[in-house]
């Protein structure tokens, strides 16, 4: 199996990666720290990957995405799982406060991340198809007070995702979004963790087993798909109030 | 020669996909010692421990340390995890060498390396320690006698100094902060780069043997004799037995099983349940221990005396009841281990065992393990003798209790294990620890304003609070 991740040198990337590397699986390392991918790509290799290559890829410059995708698809051979788990995360209050940081949350979270899927659709598509898994939210299924523009971001990249699988479905691409909830990485360690937060690993699991069934869109953890269901369900009097 | 201080990366874009709150800030949290003992602090755990070790008071692993060595002192209340930095950086199979990030799990390292026929050279009694940890803690396990402490098979570890600079050490370079770093529990400078020898096994199984002994006397002669033949030796005593009977127990011995006679199969996963809440403090009563312990010895018999045993069983048996140091409530326990030198005999180890049962001293766990050579770590552990851990529920007396073992302990000659004190007395620890003064100077020449200490430190070196 051959797997492209954009995102694996950290949190849930990372864990998804050493499940396909424990797989046996040859992946391609897009990221732009070149000393972050080298160290990753030792560590994928010793758990069992038969191959990291590692390919120079920022989202905050998006001249590199179809490069990156096109060596590392190239470097492959054939790629049959596509990855995307970078973003930016940023508060409520410091987005607000800095214009200029809402718009690069943007310009990542939506612009750049589309054109990494678009570029990747077509790489999947040239060969027949694929899978391609994208890492969203559970910020974006609901507008609350603490996520209004990140999960914005969100809202609009799920519904992208959604509509791709539509569209793709056709051309044998499955496309998976994935929306995990709170989960213990190293940019939530201090955070208070709400109820059922997830560690990469259990995440890991959720979504290779999504990625390997296609499901379209998967909760993980899982029980965050209950919690969704029933804040969606909230009336909007009480999300005046709630502080979530 | 101190080497330059390596550049340090762009911060790299946070993950988006892991936060649904709002909190952006890093919040004060619970930061505990196995033993329950804790704090709040300010954790951080970057990925990159060069550059998140920079202002770093004290680093810690998955808090199994069971005191307040994993606790940064009061009036500065931050410390670094290392537990996302867990990367695997080289593995040479020609030669089981192994370099990863501080963070990396025992638990990891099993998991890759086992079925592939290598295993650590030493392993404590949990696999849910970093590599990190095992360093600073020197850590030893049930093949001391033949194979000493986890630092005689680290060749090499990346430290962050308290002077700030990053330095890599071994037996070759800046050999005294390598002693000192080994069992020097985190002090010398924050660890971020572990380097040892896995090594190769014939199988993951365990060829084993359980025997049953009733007392001390006979106990301490079998773990004597069992080590000449057996790597892996440790015992169970009953501690709160008296009379003819102290000492009584059960004492496992075992050894990696030769192909030829292990399960062609893997060992498979081993289900864990998971304490959920933290028990009353009337769970672990003097009456609930001493039940327990009966009916542990007792039932011992009834199980095969000798056989083939899953790896995890055989090392980690507590592992499979994860938290479980919850059943000791909030109010926690600590666990008293020290090791009586061979000079003191079997009357040295009956001695401290009496301080423990005359002053009920109840424990459930209270394993018995003999020791082998010294190592290289200054202020590592082990000594030639016998080594007595026993896990105490706290209690209001529990201070006098310790006090009172440690006064015979030192008469004895004997010391403490750090990685699972929480209330020895400075001057106690002074008393029982003529390496003290060497591994203070050794740590000065890095650190001279101690910026880098733990609770622990405060308490026993007289560090800054």
């Amino acid at each position: 199996m051959n797997v492209l991740i954009l995102g694996a040198t950290r949190g849930m990337g990372r864990a998804l990666a050493r499940k396909y590397a424990a797989r046996g699986a040859a992946l391609a390392l897009l990221g732009r720290d070149a000393e972050d991918l080298q160290r990753t790509a030792a560590d994928l290799v010793a758990r069992g990957a038969s191959a990291a290559v590692q390919v120079a890829c920022d989202l905050e410059k998006t001249e590199t995405i179809l490069p990156a995708l096109h060596t590392g698809s190239t470097a492959l051979g054939r790629v049959d799982v596509i990855v995307l788990t970078a973003g930016i995360y940023a508060s409520q209050e410091s987005l607000e406060a800095s214009p200029d940081l809402t718009e690069k949350l943007l310009r990542v979270n939506l612009i750049a991340t589309i054109r990494f899927c678009e570029a990747a659709r077509e790489v999947l598509a040239v060969q027949g198809g694929g899978t391609l898994c994208v890492f969203s939210s559970v910020a974006g299924d609901r507008g609350r007070k603490p996520v209004a523009i990140y999960g914005a971001s969100k809202a609009a990249l799920s519904h992208y995702l959604e509509s791709i699988g539509y569209r793709d479905h056709e051309r044998g691409i499955k496309v998976v979004c994935v929306k995990p909830g709170f989960v213990h990485t190293d940019m939530t360690a201090g955070l208070k963790p709400p109820p059922f937060a997830g560690d990469p690993d259990a995440v890991a699991d959720v979504v290779i087993r999504a990625i390997d069934r296609g499901t379209p869109v998967v909760y993980a953890p899982r029980i965050w798909g209950l919690m969704m269901a029933l804040i969606k369900r909230l009336p909007r009097a009480f999300m005046r109030r709630a502080k979530f | 020669m101190k080497p330059p201080e390596r550049h340090e990366p762009d911060p790299v874009p946070r993950d988006p996909t892991s936060a649904i709150a709002g909190a952006a800030s890093p919040a004060w949290t619970d930061v505990r010692g196995w033993g329950r003992l804790g704090m709040r602090a300010i954790e951080t755990a970057p990925q990159d421990l060069i550059v998140g070790s920079r202002h770093a008071v004290l680093t810690r692993g998955l808090g199994r340390s069971y005191g307040d060595a994993s606790l940064p002192p009061a009036s500065r209340p931050e410390v670094m995890s290392t537990r996302a930095a867990d990367r695997i950086l080289a593995f040479d199979p020609s030669t089981g060498v192994l370099r990863a990030e501080a963070g990396l799990s025992l638990r990891s390292v099993n998991a890759v390396f086992m079925r592939r026929g290598w295993f650590p050279p030493v392993t404590p009694g949990t696999q849910y320690v970093t590599l990190g940890g095992m360093v600073a803690a020197d850590v030893h396990g049930k093949n001391h006698h033949v194979d000493g402490g986890f630092g005689e098979h680290v060749s090499r570890v990346l430290l962050r100094t308290g002077d700030g600079h990053v330095v890599e050490c071994s037996r070759q370079s800046n050999p005294s902060l390598f002693a000192a770093t080994l069992g020097g529990m985190g002090l010398t400078g924050h660890i971020l780069e572990v380097e040892f020898a896995l090594r190769p096994i014939p199988s993951p199984w365990i060829q084993h043997e359980t025997l049953r002994i009733p007392d001390l006397g006979a106990f301490l002669e079998q773990l004597s004799a069992s080590a000449a033949h057996w790597p892996f030796t440790v015992g169970w005593i009953d501690c709160l037995k008296r009379g003819a009977a102290m000492g009584r127990g059960v004492l496992i011995r075992g050894r990696f099983a030769d192909a030829s006679r292990a399960p062609r199969s893997s060992p498979p996963e081993i289900s864990r349940l998971r304490v959920p809440f933290d028990a009353p403090n009337v769970v672990m009563r003097d009456g609930v221990m001493r039940t327990l312990n009966a009916v542990y010895y007792a039932t011992r018999g009834l199980r095969p005396a000798a056989g083939i045993e899953h790896p995890e069983k055989f090392f980690y048996p507590l592992d499979a009841l994860l938290d479980w140091n919850r059943l000791y409530g909030r109010r926690g326990f600590t666990q008293y281990q020290c090791v009586v030198p061979r000079a003191a005999g079997p009357d040295g180890v009956e001695r401290m065992l009496r301080v423990l049962t005359d002053r009920g001293g109840s424990s459930f766990l209270c394993v018995i393990k003999d020791c082998g050579a010294e190592g290289l770590g200054t202020l590592s552990f082990p000594m030639p003798g016998i080594s007595i851990a026993a896990d105490l529920p706290v209690r209001p007396q529990t201070q006098a209790l310790v006090d009172a073992l440690n006064e015979t302990l030192i008469a004895l000659g004997g010391r403490v294990y750090l990685a699972k004190d929480s209330f020895t007395r400075a001057e106690h620890f002074r008393a029982m620890e003529p390496r003290l003064p060497r591994f203070l100077a050794e740590r000065a020449r890095w650190d001279r304003e101690r910026r880098i200490r733990s609770a622990l430190s405060v308490r026993l070196m007289g560090d800054p609070p």
